[in-house]
């Protein structure tokens, strides 16, 4: 073999080439890892007793789960609601009314709010949101799910605003104009042609959010309240996987129980947001495609 | 008459929207201003570079130097990977099936809870691979966290290199990989150095991963080997305004301004060299 192209082949056909499909072998290691280390726990103890009871007392070695799932689905839930319409009149705000250099300067406050730290979250709901909605509402604990949901709808913000504004930006020229010519006013061709026409693209903007608060831990362990029950009042105190997952992690023993259990907890979350991101990631794709 | 109502109408509904957006934006401003205010007040110079014999007051040089040093070997490892990863996929990889699943796999890694990240950095690096609850475990599960960011960004700014280029160095006798890294890595370094800074920014905020992986709650001196654990900015964030009482407000409001100085001040610069960029692109065109 020629010894001056020795090392670069290797480094092309080998280096390079592995860096390529090493995401792949990432993905396949975490559900393998989180199968190892969860499955266990399923020859231990019956999953729809995990699945469908409200008990979770890992010290006595009960793992209802129910009450975590709910408290994830319901403060994401929340979330949702708040969220999805400040998410879209932002991102209406941004595409169709705002200046172009207005338009630059909103676009950057997005990102600064995208990436202020979830801790940093969670300190202010502690510190300011919690007491100010427990004086305000008359409440027993500020730290509950809608607080929870509040500043978790803060933080899909970001994620559903600019999905959102991508697309209606992706709406044709063509559209707005032949609205506009048949004498409609800008305000109504926005409403009734262009925010109809975004809609699948703000649909997987939504998801995406969705997907983000659903795994959000931080936040949510620090001010959800942390009780394990299922309670459809607002202002209860509620246990989500994720919370679940962080504050017990520390204090199992390794390989016991409690330790496949939170494993389990992880794969479950695991699906919940493969499932919920391959679906929206799906309809980015086909709107982009659409556009090119 | 109707043209009037459709108006009126038309104002209402921009004045709604208005608001709406606004009460998104002005909040975001609200929070950073009162970091700040109530924040720099307490930070001076031994504030950054003491070390605390406890958690309750004191200087927070030793959270300030784990993130500093965990950010660090996070990079050292996930660039350099994120980088070939992303030249394969540009320069080598056919946009065949592969590559489209290699596209999707990504975009769902970007999407996996940071919790999750943690629980596989528990379970492969710091059990199995016994590297033991230390700087590099938790490096190398925030590395594998930060992976699809580097890896997108760096692909995209290798997208923009035009063609052109590359056909000129292969015509001038260059091989491919002569040609990836004396023509086409350089042209498009500022827009890869923004996602390594984006994905700093992103690694020095992250607690979550680090939590069962790297973190300690209170050490009385720095980590002097990788192996070692060590107290980071975020989780010591956590840890005060959770578990330890006593802890005065000033210090609090003195870690988190430190805390999002740092991250915002990385995003800050990545936004800025992203406009430097965009504009000279929009020169060039």
């Amino acid at each position: 073999m020629n010894k001056k192209t020795f090392w670069p082949n290797l480094f092309e056909n080998y280096i390079i080439r592995f860096s390529g499909i090493l995401t792949i072998l990432i993905m396949l290691l975490i559900v393998v890892f989180l199968m190892i280390e969860g499955f266990p726990f399923l020859f231990e103890y019956n999953f729809f007793k995990f699945i469908f009871t409200s008990d979770w007392y890992p010290l006595s070695s009960k793992y209802g789960a129910l009450p975590l799932i709910f408290g994830s689905f319901f403060v994401t839930f929340l979330a949702a609601i708040m969220a999805v319409p400040l998410s879209l009149a932002t991102a209406l705000f941004i595409s169709e009314i705002a200046t172009p250099s207005l338009r630059t300067s909103l676009k950057v406050s997005l990102e600064i709010l995208a990436s202020v730290p979830s801790v940093v979250f969670g300190f202010l709901g502690i510190l300011i949101l919690g007491p100010f909605f427990e004086s305000a509402f008359g409440i027993r604990t500020g730290l509950n799910a809608f607080t929870a949901a509040f500043l978790l709808a803060f933080m899909a913000i970001p994620t559903i605003a600019s999905v959102a504004e991508e697309s209606l930006q992706s709406v044709p020229k063509a559209l707005r104009e032949g609205s506009l010519a048949l004498g409609a006013n800008k305000f109504q061709t926005m409403m009734k042609i262009t925010l109809p026409a975004a809609q699948s693209g703000i649909i997987a903007g939504v998801m995406l959010g969705v997907g983000r608060a659903i795994g959000e831990t931080m936040t949510v362990m620090m001010v959800a309240g942390g009780s394990a029950q299922i309670s459809l009042g607002i202002f209860e105190p509620v246990r989500t996987i994720t919370g679940t997952i962080a504050s017990e992690m520390g204090e199992v023993i390794h390989g016991d129980e409690h330790y496949h259990a939170l494993f389990m907890l992880g794969f479950i979350l695991f699906l919940i947001t493969l499932t919920i991101n391959t679906v929206s990631s799906m309809i980015i794709k086909k709107i982009k495609e659409n556009k090119g | 008459m109707a043209e009037g109502t459709k108006n009126i109408k038309s104002l209402i509904g921009y004045v709604f929207i208005g608001i709406l957006a606004a009460s998104t934006i002005i909040p975001i401003l609200g929070i950073l201003l009162l970091i700040t205010v109530k924040g720099i007040g307490r930070v001076d110079f031994m504030f950054l570079f003491e070390t605390s014999t406890s958690m309750e007051t004191g200087g927070i040089f030793a959270p300030i130097f784990g993130t500093i040093i965990l950010t660090m070997v996070t990079m050292l490892i996930a660039v350099p990977i994120g980088i070939l990863s992303a030249i394969y996929m540009s320069e080598y990889a056919r946009k065949g099936r592969l590559f489209h699943f290699i596209e999707m796999t990504i975009i769902n890694l970007a999407g996996v809870p940071s919790v999750v990240y943690g629980l596989f950095g528990l379970g492969i690096f710091v059990l199995l691979l016994n590297i033991g609850v230390s700087i590099l475990a938790g490096a190398l599960t925030m590395g594998v966290l930060i992976l699809p960011l580097i890896i997108t960004v760096s692909y995209q700014a290798l997208r923009t290199v035009p063609d052109s280029l590359r056909e000129a160095s292969l015509a001038l006798g260059a091989t491919r990989l002569q040609t990836v890294f004396r023509v086409i890595l350089p042209a498009s370094t500022p827009g890869i150095l923004t996602g390594i800074i984006l994905a700093t920014a992103r690694v020095a905020g992250e607690t979550a991963p680090v939590l069962f992986t790297a973190a300690a709650y209170y050490l009385p001196s720095l980590p002097s080997t990788v192996y070692d654990k060590t107290m980071l900015l975020s989780y010591h964030l956590y840890a005060i305004s959770t578990q330890v009482t006593g802890v005065s407000e000033e210090q609090k409001y003195g870690v988190t301004f430190v805390l999002i100085f740092l991250v915002l001040g990385l995003n800050g610069l990545a936004i800025f060299i992203r406009s430097k960029i965009s504009k000279k692109l929009g020169a060039l065109n």
